[in-house]
């Protein structure tokens, strides 16, 4: 009797589709926080080991980078990641964001088409192809300047291409979200094409550009493959830009596979440092959000 | 108001992002901890698991040779994983896998195993084609790993700067490398640190100047596909697959499978395997030597 009344409330429960909508929601969100906490729980728990014999100083004070020979710099590794994210950035924000508005608001329906299949076709490709095109073109065209070629702007020019693509797509979906209400109204006033982009659409735009810009320097910053392959990998701050250098990601990707013991556990909070450096940067951004103008 | 959900978002996305990274870290600790099973031999054709773990040097021809085995019986399962030398001569001890690969010789101190010679694997110095030096001394390599010689032209070759590439920590060729020249790693200064030979070799092709060591198979291979690379010489001897099968050849490695002693009946049969005469093909396809 009691079973069969258990039953009969579940299914007149479930049949509440509100109810099931919310249950689902809730179980799904639960997942996805509970497995992002039990990878930092995780990460944690491996770095660990490396706590109980070495002082957290040494990972910024040490000579260098010698895990077998106890020497835990990770100092320059943070730098490196840091500083080949930035220069990937400043060098394709600006570019990705006049590309988006060319073919936005300037370029004829034959010439924005085309291009806009393009850089759909381009953001597809896996970031190890840009990797190999940087060993083949960039990195030998770097050392005509420079030997050895493989260096910080090796790094910052290839992450440019993988990152490019993304920011020239999500700078014309924001770009094209804007009421046209606005533009028309814009245009009737007789204002020229050069004062709607300048004082309505970039300033409509700035948050939705902002986020975009946000979300690419943190996959550029997690970028492993294409950056191991040309940055040269030497653990030290960079003198130039020619000079090579290693990124958390790389460091990670080269030795992981043959770390043992205190040299893993080093590795491990390589991955849990990247991790706090990408949290960094998405609370600044939050911080320097601006505020929706109009509304 | 769509903007500040959608920043709110941002933050979640990009920490996704990097779950690759980190899954990648997980999947490589849940790797190796698997449990070894035994299953006797029924008549002719072996049945069970069998567990090979170690040495990313020697993990490649270790799954050829178990896809060959496995071929000849169906009933037969055998899991190749990697994780390093160290790795492999561990899990053996803790009883986790039931063969281990270990790419270097076992010293003294390792006799509560039993190691098994697979084959041989020499590390050769490389340089581009179009370098005009043709050998260099033990000396002048240490130098120029030293970071003491940095221009070709205090070795008699054109005036360009030395981009000396090394390994990254932990890679078995690197710990044969240091050995040989009786070099530390803390003292080696380079310019390009790798991963695998065959990103050394990739390098080394499109940089005139730059010099690697990488293992005498990957070389002679890419030598042989027409990549502009060169071998040179160590005391004389030329480093080819057939002098590091007479052993003339200074700078190489022993490929070992090492068991517990005495190794289970199913490892047995593996190792008895990689002594036929097809496992040596095969071994020698990989450019490694079989032994005698």
């Amino acid at each position: 009797m009691k079973q069969k009344r258990l039953f009969g409330i579940l299914v007149l429960f479930l049949l509440n589709k509100d109810k099931l909508l919310l249950i689902s929601l809730r179980v799904l969100t639960g997942i996805s926080v509970a497995s992002l906490l039990f990878i930092v729980f995780y990460l944690i728990k491996e770095t660990l080991p490396i706590f109980q014999t070495t002082s957290s100083l040494k990972f910024f004070t040490d000579e260098s980078w010698h895990p077998l020979s106890g020497e835990y710099l990770l100092l320059p590794m943070i730098i490196g990641s840091l500083l080949i994210m930035i220069g990937a950035m400043l060098f394709s924000v600006p570019v990705g964001i006049f590309a988006a508005i060319l073919s936005q608001f300037y370029a004829p329906v034959w010439f924005a088409r085309p291009l806009q299949r393009i850089v759909e076709i381009l953001s597809g490709i896996p970031s190890v192809i840009f990797g190999f095109l940087g060993i083949v073109v960039i990195v030998p065209l770097l050392a005509q300047f420079e030997a050895p070629g493989t260096s910080v702007l090796a790094g910052i020019l290839v992450l440019s291409f993988i990152v490019l693509p993304n920011i020239v797509l999500i700078s014309t979906n924001t770009l094209s979200q804007i009421d046209p209400v606005y533009i028309n109204n814009a245009m009737s006033l007789g204002l020229s094409r050069y004062a709607i982009i300048r004082h309505i659409i970039l300033p409509q735009s700035k948050s939705g550009l902002f986020t975009g810009i946000v979300l690419q320097s943190g996959r550029a910053i997690g970028e492993t493959l294409a950056v191991l392959m040309v940055c040269g990998n030497v653990v030290q701050i960079p003198g130039s830009i020619f000079e090579p250098v290693r990124t958390l990601t790389s460091n990670i990707a080269l030795e992981m596979a043959y770390a043992m013991d205190e040299h893993r556990s080093a590795l491990f909070l390589s991955g849990l440092l990247l991790m706090l450096v990408v949290l960094a940067i998405v609370l600044i951004a939050e911080k320097l959000s601006p505020a929706e103008t109009i509304t | 108001m769509h903007h500040v959900a959608s920043t709110k978002i941002s933050s979640l996305h990009i920490l996704r992002s990097h779950f690759v990274v980190i899954f990648s870290l997980l999947l490589i600790t849940a790797c190796g901890q698997q449990g070894n099973q035994q299953t006797p031999i029924a008549g002719d054709q072996l049945s069970g698991k069998l567990n090979i773990t170690g040495s990313s040097t020697i993990a490649p021809l270790a799954a050829e040779l178990a896809k060959r085995l496995e071929d000849k019986n169906p009933q037969l399962r055998i899991n190749v994983q990697t994780g390093g030398s160290s790795r492999g001569l561990a899990d053996i001890r803790q009883g986790i896998s039931d063969i281990g690969m270990v790419s270097r010789k076992l010293n003294a101190r390792e006799n509560d195993v039993r190691s098994h010679l697979l084959a041989k694997d020499g590390v050769s110095i490389i340089v581009n084609n179009n370098n005009p030096i043709f050998s260099l001394s033990v000396e002048q390599i240490k130098s120029i790993y030293r970071g003491e010689t940095k221009n070709w032209k205090m070795l008699n070759g054109v005036d360009k700067k030395i981009t000396v590439i090394t390994k990254a920590e932990g890679r078995s060729t690197l710990t044969v490398f240091l050995n040989f020249f009786e070099l530390k790693n803390t003292s080696i200064i380079p310019d390009i640190v790798i991963g695998d030979n065959e990103q050394g070799v990739k390098l080394v092709s499109r940089n005139p100047d730059a010099i690697a060591y990488v293992s005498i198979g990957t070389a002679e291979y890419n030598i042989k596909a027409g990549t502009p690379i060169k071998t040179l010489p160590l005391n004389g001897v030329e480093a080819t697959t057939e002098n590091l099968a007479t052993g003339k050849f200074p700078l190489s490695r022993e490929l070992n499978l090492v068991t517990k002693d005495p190794p289970s009946p199913l490892a047995q049969a593996f190792i008895d395997f990689t002594r036929s005469d097809e496992a040596k093909t095969i071994i020698r396809n990989f450019g490694f030597v079989p032994v005698k």
